[in-house]
């Protein structure tokens, strides 16, 4: 596979990653995940309701785990204890899956990363045999951290989850980029597509997004435009952009044959 | 289960209380007092008095 993303030892052709949360209905679920080329999806664990809906389709039934690989969260969990214990219970429901996706969330308001619960799950996951993917803060000596502990690829926040406000400090994205060797994939706070490209172009590995697609006017059509813009920003990486100048002095057009005089 | 009490007039492993709320064969996780319970030790785990039981789905997520 050319250019391939390699998360724990898996290829996979598409760098876009999607949620499944936010849509009207399964069946606009499943559009915008087609439309997005992606081959990862990520979901969440809950409770079932007990004795209600029971011919209620299921998400299993509209994104098929042949398909697609899940990568099960650990949304809404605010300590190591819950995300461990919620990520027991998805290895179980996916049949041994071990691919998850790990967050401890600090505060409600700003689902900010509360980072040592982050750091103390990660360890705990690792050594259960879990292939940890970790949204956390942009602190590059935390990435390294998590990197050390194991984890197969760091997700730091461009933005806070479902703000929209894109990609706020592309140093520190940059800063990671340099001292990580896993994967780094920027997960939460891209808005529209050129925050998918900006990203990529930084050199990110991937893209994580959810709201952007969910909450657009026409969600199919924003993940149509995700995929083109991560795979534009992707192949912008790729062939080294040019170097910024303050004034161009050299014209793209040839400077003989000019039918008008030389400027003064 | 899933924070709410239920009473049960006789003895139930998981396996038959699953039946019962016809999620047999459906994609679901058991926790028993904080342990899972996997699916090849459903048919004999048997309820006792007070156990807190978590089932869950997979459900759309971010």
């Amino acid at each position: 596979m050319r250019d391939a993303l390699v998360v724990a030892g898996k290829s996979y052709s598409s760098r876009l990653l999607v949620g499944t949360g936010k849509y009207r209905d399964f069946a606009e679920t499943r559009a915008a995940v087609e439309a997005s080329g992606a081959q990862i999806v990520t979901v969440a664990i809950r409770r079932t309701n007990i004795g209600q809906n029971r011919n209620e389709p299921s998400l299993l039934d509209a994104l098929p785990p042949s398909r697609f690989t899940y990568l099960p969260n650990t949304a809404g969990c605010y300590s190591a204890a819950d995300a461990v214990r919620t990520l027991r219970l998805a290895r179980e429901l996916l049949d041994g899956h071990d691919l998850v996706k790990l967050e401890v969330l600090g505060d409600p308001q700003t689902l900010y990363p509360n980072m040592p619960e982050t750091l103390a799950a990660a360890e705990t996951l690792v050594n259960e045999g879990f292939k940890v993917m970790v949204y956390c803060s942009d602190d590059p000596i935390q990435a390294q951290m998590l990197e050390k502990i194991g984890c197969v690829a760091v997700m730091p926040l461009a933005s806070l989850i479902g703000s929209g406000m894109g990609i706020l400090n592309p140093w520190n994205l940059q800063l990671i980029l340099e001292k990580v060797n896993v994967p780094v994939l920027v997960d939460a706070g891209v808005g529209t597509a050129s925050d998918a490209a900006i990203a990529m172009e930084l050199g990110c590995d991937g893209v994580l997004m959810n709201t952007a697609i969910a909450a657009a006017r026409d969600p199919v059509l924003m993940a149509t435009a995700m995929r083109k813009a991560v795979e534009a920003g992707r192949e912008a990486y790729l062939a080294g952009r040019m170097p910024k100048k303050l004034y161009s002095a050299t014209p793209s057009s040839p400077t003989e044959g000019k039918i008008a005089p030389k400027a003064a | 289960m899933n924070g709410k009490a239920h009473s049960f007039e006789s003895p139930l492993g998981i396996g038959a209380l699953l039946s019962r709320l016809e999620l047999t064969g459906k994609k679901i996780a058991v926790e028993r007092n904080g342990e899972i319970v996997p699916k090849s030790a459903h048919a004999e785990t048997m309820i006792r008095d007070g156990d807190q039981l978590e089932i869950v789905v997979a459900v759309g997520g971010g």
